[in-house]
């Protein structure tokens, strides 16, 4: 077997706790579908027959017992479950499923939505015979508004610099800003390879990596590694240059120095692999080099190499944070060719749906309302008169008459009653608008949970029962 | 004449297609058969001569000028050093006796009509016997020279749609996907295959690639991406992806292993030939695998089987490309003086390895690398020589000859050595050969002997490579000229891979055998047959 699948879906979603704090990520509906149905679609549609999943027990459960969770893949799914509050990062999980990694693996993480050529990615992997191979796209700017932020830019998301070669797919340098003091800076040793490095930064991390079997076993080693994007990439990106990586010399001495777990050491040991010999005769009768102008030899020499794969087109998201899934929300429907309005929804005739909008199964539209840019989830009840614009309503919602909801997501189980004006809101799940309530650009949750909120938003809840009925332009609670 | 003359025609063209495929099993058989043949059309002969001992005379006679004409005709594109001159001869008498015998037919008498009728059903009869696979009609008499109607390869065919819906079916049974041609070809060379990069054959297969192995997919995409050139290495890079599919290889059930390693060897192939399609060295590696994997004695276990293999590989390359690299080094080194001013063309391994074992000895000489676009691969040559510190001079193929008259000697690679003596190498060989010749430069060719090939060609347009059109495009200052030349009707872009230099340009190849005039390829590949 050429790869194994891994796919992440364990994290929290923490840079969306409004939305996740009930719902696990992984299970969030996008386009009526739980967000774990893309990258495993994209998995199956590719050919993989395997998917091991590394999720937590709460989305393991929902899986199984909750009939409105349908996964609807042909693809075998093995679940490892982690403990939820281990806080553990990606590569803590790689080292988990070690021993059921027995080739290369692709790690894909559950939040990905993509239309992108993996056969793209692939074979840079395995042309090149490299460690390490990702995915990354440009960035969009995301245009929605997004509920609950009134209209203020989110600070500062840390940029990402990542250096590439002329060709634009051999990955040279990759920093982030945290983690860089004054500027960006760059070893002598690279600069002597690559004279021409590009330097982006307006690019998106798909979190697709193709990693070597020895990869994995050596984060078994090394356990001070816990992220893969945060600190192996990097680390792998950063050794395709190091001295000891490179040197013919250091075969000899990993034998003696075994026991003493040398970080490079033992990556090196991996690295060769069997007929060595075979493929380095090869190397030396093919006459081709991956650059000109100096005197090395391919890939100077190099054993261990990392390549990108940058999309220039296409759909490529993140759902990581509310703007992302705002907008995966309205692209989401290109991805599969259901129809738009699930064949059991009960839809009364005179009402308007346009044509971008997805209702969802077992929903009752009444008449009169009019539904656009929108999204209704499952067993949702929209009474008459109802207008929905641009907004995206979980399953089980229910809708009296005569609302109006513009801009806003509207979480699983909430009641809106009559009359209810909402604009760029964000209602919490299982919630309750009073009648002819007006909220606009608040977020709406019950306040146990204060205490987990991120700090940019604490000053945003409100208390349940206070409701818009004097609320001032600040958003702030007056009782 | 003038049957003779057609007979010829149709006669010539199955030579070279025989002649051109690769059962080397034929040309023995052939040879036997065409020995059976000249006996019994001496029988025959005397059967007839009695009976039409008068009719005979008279078209004997005029037959006989005319039979002296195809042999020389077809001498040298058969077998030039082999066939004896009476073999055509007595097939000539088989053309041109029955041609008389049809106008001359109101005069003969019933009985012997009959008789020659019996007298050609036999040898029919007996010449099938002889021939285990021919399929010789019992009417026309020039099936008796060639029973076996080969076809011709189907890389050659491709603008014959029944070549190519055949080829899709045997593709589907393998379950390999087809790759779509780059329909933009140059109309002259219709008949070849021609591929885009930008259309890779893994964009068509599932990721985790469960029908074909990993390592052949591996390997298919660097030959296709050009990661590996050359035609050492592609040998070498093939057998080293064999050697992990055997590795990886267990027998099904009720199988044997000399058979089933075979079959699962053959979509594999078909896979690589379509990724690029595959070379003569490349071609005589997978004859004598699957030669190899036949001849396993079935007590053997899988486990010893699976090492005899191994080793089996091992020593191929060793002997076929370390050890005769070494050997040709030794020979070469023989004909490189002090003050010597050596040209080379493009990036062949082997010369590249003379060269360097040359400087070690301690040989005073300079070398100038002539390359050409659109690969570019003296640039790597340039670098590997430079990096020995020998002093180089660097031109392109448009500047030869500007720079001939400096030169003493000419070395060249060689893709494959063909029977007729032609060298089939990187395009633009040919020409160097050329103008060297023009320019009394002595041409030395070195050239492994598992690349020799019985394939015969004269021209390079019956047999060659297409490769990426796309490669021609240059970008220089920002602007590409030929960015948009699909929207030109009347442009077509060609860019060829090989091309044959004929022997009389070539003066010496230099193989671990030895060092042989270019006429004697048939000789050594007789040799080698007889070895096997």
């Amino acid at each position: 077997m050429e790869l194994q699948a891994v796919l992440m879906a364990a994290g929290g979603g923490s840079r969306m706790m409004d939305l996740t704090y009930n719902t696990p990520k992984p299970l969030l509906p996008v386009g009526n579908k739980p967000l774990i149905w893309y990258p495993l679609n994209l998995l199956e549609r590719v050919g993989f027959e395997e998917v091991i999943v590394i999720t937590t027990k709460e989305v393991q459960k929902m899986i199984s017992t909750d009939p409105k969770v349908k996964l609807d893949v042909k693809m075998k799914l093995d679940l490892v479950c982690i403990q939820e509050d281990a806080d553990m990062g990606t590569a803590d999980a790689l080292r988990h499923i070690q021993q059921k990694v027995k080739t290369d693996v692709l790690v894909v993480s559950c939040d990905l939505i993509t239309d992108a050529a993996l056969h793209e990615v692939v074979d840079l992997f395995r042309a090149h015979n490299a460690t390490l191979s990702m995915l990354m796209s440009k960035a969009h700017e995301f245009t929605e508004t997004v509920p609950g932020q009134k209209g203020k830019k989110k600070t500062g998301e840390q940029r990402d610099f990542v250096g590439v070669d002329g060709t634009g797919k051999r990955l040279l340098f990759m920093a982030n800003e945290a983690d860089l003091d004054e500027g960006v800076v760059i070893r002598k040793s690279i600069m002597r390879k690559h004279p021409r490095m590009h330097i982006k930064t307006g690019l998106v991390d798909a979190h697709l990596y193709c990693l070597k079997k020895s990869v994995v076993d050596f984060l078994a080693d090394n356990k001070s590694i816990s992220s893969i994007r945060g600190e192996l990439v990097p680390y792998l990106v950063r050794k395709q240059f190091s001295k000891s990586t490179n040197s013919p010399k250091v075969i000899d001495e990993t034998h003696q120095n075994l026991k003493k777990n040398d970080s490079n050491v033992n990556l090196e040991i991996q690295i060769s692999s069997r007929d060595e010999e075979l493929l380095h005769l090869t190397q030396e009768r093919s006459c081709w080099n991956d650059h000109r102008g100096d005197m090395s030899d391919a890939y100077h020499g190099g054993r261990l190499r990392c390549y990108v794969h940058i999309m220039d087109e296409g759909i490529c998201y993140r759902v990581n944070t509310l703007a992302a899934y705002i907008e995966a929300n309205r692209l989401a429907p290109k991805l599969f060719d259901e129809p738009a309005v699930h064949p059991s929804a009960v839809v009364s005739e005179r009402c308007l749906i346009g044509a971008d909008s997805i209702i969802g199964a077992s929903c009752q539209i009444s008449d009169k309302t009019s539904i656009k840019r929108s999204t209704i989830g499952v067993s949702t009840t929209v009474r008459e008169k109802v207008k929905v614009t641009n907004s995206i309503i979980m399953h089980g919602v229910t809708i009296e008459e005569g609302c109006n909801i513009q801009g806003s997501v509207i979480c699983s189980n909430a009641v809106i009653g009559r009359g209810a004006d909402i604009k760029y809101c964000l209602v919490g799940s299982a919630q309750r608008i009073e009648p002819d309530a007006l909220p606009f650009e608040t977020l709406l949750r019950p306040p146990c949970l204060r205490s987990t909120l991120t700090p940019t938003s604490t000053h945003r809840s409100t208390h349940t029962q206070c409701l818009f009925k004097q609320l001032n332009r600040n958003n702030t609670c007056l009782c | 004449m003038a049957d003779c003359g057609e007979a010829d025609g149709p006669v010539k063209k199955d030579d070279i297609v025989r002649a051109k495929n690769e059962g080397k099993e034929l040309t023995k058989e052939e040879k036997q058969r065409l020995r059976k043949e000249k006996k019994h059309q001496k029988k025959q002969k005397d059967e007839k001569r009695p009976s039409e001992r008068v009719k005979e005379k008279k078209p004997v006679a005029p037959s006989q000028p005319v039979a002296t004409q195809p042999p020389t005709q077809k001498a040298p594109t058969v077998l030039p050093a082999s066939a004896p001159i009476p073999v055509p001869v007595s097939g000539a008498p088989s053309y041109s006796s029955p041609a008389p015998s049809p106008a001359d037919k109101p005069a003969k008498s019933r009985a012997e009509q009959k008789a020659e009728r019996r007298a050609r059903q036999e040898a029919d009869r007996a010449s099938k016997q002889q021939s285990c696979s021919s399929s010789s009609k019992t009417k026309a008499p020039p099936s008796e020279l060639n029973p076996v109607v080969k076809r011709l390869p189907e890389h050659v065919q491709v603008d014959d749609p029944a070549v190519v819906k055949r080829l899709t079916k045997k593709f589907e049974r393998q379950q390999i996907p087809l790759r779509s041609d780059y329909d933009y070809k140059v109309s002259l060379f219709s008949h070849l295959h021609q591929y885009s990069r930008k259309a890779p054959l893994t964009q068509q297969l599932s990721i985790p690639s469960t029908v074909i192995h990993p390592s052949i997919v591996r390997l298919g995409l660097q030959y296709s991406q050009g990661i590996v050139v050359g035609s050492n290495a592609r040998s070498v890079a093939l057998l080293h992806a064999f050697k992990q599919v055997i590795r990886d290889y267990t027998t099904p059930p009720n199988e044997e292993l000399a058979r089933d390693l075979v079959n699962k060897l053959k979509p594999y192939i078909s896979f690589l030939n379509q990724c690029r399609p595959l070379s003569a060295s490349m071609g005589n590696a997978i004859k004598y695998i699957k030669k190899e994997i036949s001849n396993i004695p079935s007590q053997f276990k899988e486990e010893e089987a699976k090492t005899k293999l191994q080793t089996c590989i091992d020593r191929y390359i060793n002997e076929n490309v370390v050890l005769a690299a070494k050997a040709i080094s030794k020979y070469a080194i023989e004909k490189i003086s002090d003050g010597d001013v050596i040209l080379v063309y493009g990036c062949s391994s082997l010369v590249n390895h003379i060269l360097c074992e040359a400087y070690d000895k301690n040989r005073k000489f300079r070398v100038i690398v002539v390359d050409s676009r659109p690969r570019l691969e003296g640039r790597e040559a340039l670098r590997r020589l430079v990096q020995r510190g020998i002093s180089c001079t660097y031109v392109l193929i448009s500047a030869l000859s500007y720079i001939l008259p400096e030169v003493s000697k000419v070395f060249l690679g060689a893709h494959a050595l063909l029977a007729n003596g032609y060298v089939m190498s990187r395009v633009g060989t040919s020409q160097i050969a050329l103008v060297a010749r023009t320019f009394n430069v002595p041409v030395l060719v070195c050239c492994e002997t598992y690349k020799f090939c019985e394939r015969v060609q004269t021209d390079s347009f019956v047999s060659n490579e297409l490769d990426d059109p796309d490669d021609l495009m240059v970008t220089r200052k920002g602007k590409t000229q030929l960015e948009n030349w699909h929207d030109v009707s009347s442009l077509r872009l060609l860019n060829l891979v090989y091309d044959v230099t004929p022997p009389d340009f070539v003066d010496l190849v230099i193989t671990d055998l030895g060092m042989i005039p270019c006429t004697s390829v048939p000789v050594v590949l007789r040799i080698k047959n007889l070895e096997q």
